[in-house]
């Protein structure tokens, strides 16, 4: 986390670049650097935006002035920077890293793009969900639209080119892979994602606390659920 | 006097009437951007003509306006750009308002016509708006669909309820007998030498961000509360996509086809396309006020100037407010 760099993103934000490529190790460092912001709660901070390899950071510039404001975070990056170096032995990054099972019904009836996608991949059905569910991955950022989780940790085989137009209407729950990337769309909205199956589970109600299932940082599990065990959860949620 | 009273109805909507406050910041982590008004200034004075606090809610109005029916008395106040505003009372007689001031109505009908110089104004209802408040504010995201009325524009039929039941008794409008001039340079900065509206900026390392700044441009039509996008002669954009990183209210991006986009209150959260730097804060004051085809020059200046020209406005500002809460007193 050496070349950590600042930069002016707002009047009232500054950005820290770790890194330029979608690494875990790289990813758990923003989150890592955002968790000690948080816990720091200078009387200053609005709001955190930690994405792939940066951290945003979005200030009250009544509380401090911007040049403050970066002092202070370059001292934060150090001292994250140290705090990692000291762990790196024992690499006890998971031990409050939550892991969150998200079941997911896969198929054309779930997906509309399930059956070209296997056709794509050369993949019979089965070994495409498999693959999928495999990997415990790491919600690197959330974004796009409300409670969109970004996963890092896609099977390399599974990689899918971006429909070259986007759908205009993407139902709410849909799981998908986009580029070595995969994601939940968590409400109906367009979307140029392949789409593989869909979850029951509500990611995203503004009105619930918390709002979003999922966190940034947090790890998550995909679960292969039959049609009927979708109607199900589906009544639950 | 019980909650009902409060009620307002919307016979008309307008071309994009919503609910905003001081808008979202906590929630960035989750995917909520900020929302909010588009001129955070503009909001609060109108608030304060009002007596109201910064933070509470209004109505933001887009190139036409809406019509209100209110039953009862209530306290408004307009600020932004000039709009034809007239007051119909329950005998049927219209009479004209202007923005700037606070106003008594009694039960009668607020019709707020075409904006025809600049591109939106502010109401506010002495009480503020009502609104569930979700996830701390109570702004419409029309992108994620919730915040204000259902986290869509007003619709006719729709009625508001105001948090405070107003304590106004006038059987005729009663406007102040003094009123805030609407500032010409903040809220539009064209200079008597040229019709563009600037827009001064603190640009990233992109090697097409200075370049921004020595083109024209244009509004294009397709620009929204999310944002502003410029039509004029294509920068160079040598960079590939990049991973993406978060932005911001104000971000200048660079898609591929080299027409920059301004982002606005309604930004995401994260993006992809490369940084050409920031709009400065007080500017985006200008950029709520560019119609579709107006045109826009760029300047860059540094991080620094952006905040002392920032803090030159805050106290503009409070002094503004001392003189406006010393007039509510009288």
């Amino acid at each position: 986390m050496t070349q950590a760099a600042i930069e002016a993103l707002a009047d009232d934000a500054w950005l820290i670049r770790l890194g330029e490529t979608m690494h875990p190790t790289v990813n758990a460092g923003v989150h890592r650097l955002a968790a000690s912001i948080r816990q720091a709660a200078p009387e200053w901070l609005r709001g955190l935006s930690p994405a792939y390899a940066s951290l945003g950071v979005y200030f009250d510039p009544e509380r401090a002035s911007p040049d403050d404001v970066r002092a202070w975070l370059a001292k934060a990056i150090g001292a994250a920077d140290a705090g990692s170096t000291a762990r790196t032995d024992d690499h006890n990054d998971h031990d409050c890293v939550r892991i969150v099972e998200i079941p997911v019904a896969y198929g054309e009836d779930f997906g509309a793009d399930f059956v070209s996608a296997a056709r794509t991949l050369d993949l019979p059905a089965q070994a495409l969900i498999e693959r999928h569910c495999a990997p415990l991955y790491q919600v690197a950022m959330i974004g796009f639209a409300p409670g969109f989780p970004y996963l890092l940790g896609l099977d390399p085989t599974l990689t899918l080119p971006r429909l070259s137009t986007p759908r205009t209407h993407v139902p709410a729950g849909s799981v998908a892979i986009g580029g070595a990337q995969t994601g939940i769309y968590p409400r109906a909205s367009p979307g140029g994602w392949r789409l593989i199956g869909r979850t029951p589970l509500r990611m995203f109600e503004p009105s619930r606390a918390p709002p979003a299932l999922l966190r940034p940082g947090d790890r998550v599990r995909f679960r292969a659920i039959s049609a009927d065990e979708f109607a199900i959860l589906a009544a639950a949620a | 006097m019980n909650a009902a009273h409060a009620l307002i109805q919307v016979v008309s909507a307008g071309s994009l009437t919503t609910v905003q406050d001081t808008g979202r910041e906590r929630y960035r982590d989750l995917g909520v951007g900020r929302a909010g008004t588009l001129d955070p200034e503009a909001a609060a004075l109108t608030n304060r003509l009002v007596g109201n606090a910064a933070s509470d809610a209004l109505l933001e109005i887009t190139l036409h306006g809406p019509v209100l029916r209110f039953a009862i008395p209530v306290r408004i106040a307009l600020y932004g750009a000039p709009a034809p505003i007239a007051f119909k009372d329950a005998g049927g007689a219209t009479h004209p308002l202007r923005t700037g001031r606070p106003i008594d109505l009694p039960a009668g009908s607020l019709r707020i016509g075409a904006i025809r110089d600049g591109l939106r104004v502010w109401l506010a209802f002495a009480g503020g708006i009502d609104a569930p408040r979700i996830l701390d504010s109570r702004s419409t995201d029309l992108r994620g669909g919730f915040g204000g009325l259902d986290g869509r524009a007003l619709r006719a039929d729709d009625t508001l309820t105001l948090c405070a039941p107003p304590c106004v008794s006038v059987d005729r409008p009663v406007s102040a007998p003094w009123w805030v001039a609407p500032d010409i340079d903040a809220l539009f900065g064209a200079s008597a030498s040229s019709s563009a509206t600037s827009i001064r900026y603190v640009p990233s390392t992109h090697p097409s961000a200075l370049a921004l700044g020595s083109s024209d441009w244009r509004v294009d039509p397709r620009s929204d509360r999310q944002g502003l996008r410029l039509a004029g002669a294509s920068l160079p954009n040598p960079l590939p996509e990049q991973i993406s990183a978060p932005v911001a209210p104000g971000t200048i991006q660079l898609p591929p086809d080299g027409q920059p986009i301004v982002l606005l209150a309604d930004a995401q959260t994260v993006g992809g396309y490369p940084r050409l730097g920031h709009a400065i804060g007080i500017d985006l004051p200008r950029l709520a006020q560019c119609r579709p085809g107006q045109p826009l020059r760029f300047e860059a200046v540094t991080q620094g100037a952006a905040h002392r020209l920032w803090r030159e406005r805050q106290a503009q500002l409070s002094r503004l407010c001392m003189a406006i809460d010393d007039k509510l007193r009288r």
